[in-house]
């Protein structure tokens, strides 16, 4: 650290006993990658960012929405519709402009999970959905990256260290050392269906900085083989220790190619099936430039949609149409609401789906309806 | 003989408490059944077993006064 600059903006953390300015070193040459700019990935980017962690990467191809804010106060109510990635980076940017960022605005897939993860050191898992979660403990197994997994439900949070080894030469554990398979269908609620306290992920996220900042500049006792989970109701902390299970090994690719060939949207089939969405959801995505609508209704069917663009591709011919788009979200309707959530499956159905597929709860009768009324309040 | 159970994430929307206390259980096969029996909606619930604070993936035999925890995977982010 050359710079009067530098010194300055670090001088609190670095005074700190064992942390030092080779501390500051080590955090300026790291290469850090965090997976999901929502709920956990924005507090651990900020901190991450302010700790002056010199290269990080941020991977996500979702946009800023209303029923965001109350737990990514990164962005703001004027940030609605835009990319997180781009939009996250924007602000980090402003907040510490030493550091280099790398913006991945794309969905991670078993295609290009590998190349995008390989530069970094350590790996920061905030993603909000269990294909995601398996696929980057995978790649970190075969990538041999220290993983910093994070995770939230409601009013509680595991934090963990996953695929770190230590000097002492133990095994390292990963996730799939704690749950093997993916949960079924439906067989644990999502943020969406079950809620969370907006502050919850923002403890977690901010945990995540810390161990990452403590595996970087080697002080403390990270959560190596551990998984400690914080209940934000009564305060309790209650940490367990992992171990490797033998079982498990098997069911991680062993090589690049095999990792390839995994379909982990599949393999969490919760994550394919298609959720319908509200009338306000349905409202934010008409306004989404990466958001394509069709109305799959045959074409003698009223009323005739005049009020937002979209592609009219009756159910009939949906089939034989086969949507090619390059849009990251596709949305169906119907009259309502059934016909479109059937298309909504066909379409989740397609091989190579990366994208997501919504269908309008109640259809347009319904929203229609809706619409009618505000204007009449 | 009891053991104290604590429960995680939405398995106490199952059982309605944090924290149980089970009795005549000599290992985790026969507490996981007993469980099943006394709420139902459990059986077939994804969690892990912690038993004194180490999970354990094989049937585990339990002392009194063991603390076993089950824990849910989380998604949300």
């Amino acid at each position: 650290m050359n710079s009067k600059f530098s010194y300055e903006r670090y001088s609190r953390q670095t005074l700190l006993k064992g942390f030092g300015e080779t501390g500051q070193e080590k955090l300026l040459r790291a290469k850090v990658l965090v997976i999901g700019a929502g709920g956990l990935g924005c507090p651990a980017l900020q901190y991450l960012a302010a700790a002056g962690v010199g290269t990080i990467g941020i991977v996500d191809n979702d946009t800023v929405s209303l029923s965001n804010l109350h737990r990514q106060p990164l962005y703001t109510t004027a940030d609605i519709g835009l990319f997180k990635s781009e939009t996250a980076a924007k602000k980090l940017r402003e907040l510490n402009p030493e550091i280099s960022f790398h913006v991945y605005n794309e969905r991670l897939t078993s295609s290009n999970a590998l190349e995008i993860m390989a530069p970094f050191d350590i790996i920061i898992d905030g993603s909000d959905n269990f294909a995601t979660r398996y696929l980057v403990n995978d790649a970190c197994v075969l990538l041999d990256k220290p993983l910093v997994f994070g995770a939230v439900s409601q009013f509680e949070g595991q934090i963990a260290v996953f695929n770190f080894h230590s000097s002492d030469k133990s095994p390292a554990v990963n996730y799939r050392d704690l749950f093997p398979r993916p949960p079924k269908e439906n067989e644990v609620l999502n943020c969406a269906e079950a809620g969370v306290l907006g502050v919850l992920p923002g403890i977690i996220g901010t945990m995540q900085a810390s161990e990452t900042i403590k595996l970087i500049t080697g002080i403390g006792k990270p959560l190596i083989n551990c998984l400690l989970t914080f209940n934000a109701l009564n305060n309790q902390f209650y940490e367990i220790s992992l171990k490797p299970n033998q079982d498990t090994r098997s069911l991680i690719p062993a090589t690049k190619e095999d990792f390839e060939s995994m379909n982990y949207e599949w393999l969490c089939a919760a994550e394919r099936s298609p959720r319908e969405i509200d009338i306000n959801r349905f409202d934010e995505l008409i306004a989404d430039k990466d958001t394509i609508l069709i109305d799959v209704r045959e074409s003698h069917e009223l009323p005739i949609v005049t009020e937002f663009k979209h592609q009219r591709i009756p159910m009939s011919i949906l089939k034989q149409a086969m949507i090619k788009t390059d849009a990251g979200t596709i949305v169906v309707f119907c009259q309502s609401g059934s016909r479109s959530l059937a298309a909504a499956e066909w379409l989740l159905g397609l091989s190579d789906q990366t994208r997501n597929v919504y269908s309008l709860k109640g259809g347009i009768l319904q929203w229609i309806n809706q619409h009618q009324k505000k204007e009449t309040v | 003989m009891a053991v104290n159970i604590i429960i995680f994430g939405q398995l106490t929307d199952i059982t309605g408490e944090q924290n149980l206390v089970v009795s005549d259980v000599n290992d985790t096969d026969q507490l996981v059944a007993k469980l099943n029996k006394m709420f139902p909606a459990i059986v077939g619930a994804k969690f892990v077993i912690a038993v004194n604070k180490q999970v354990v993936s094989e049937n585990t035999i339990l002392e009194n006064n063991s603390t076993i925890a089950l824990l849910p995977p989380f998604s949300g982010g």
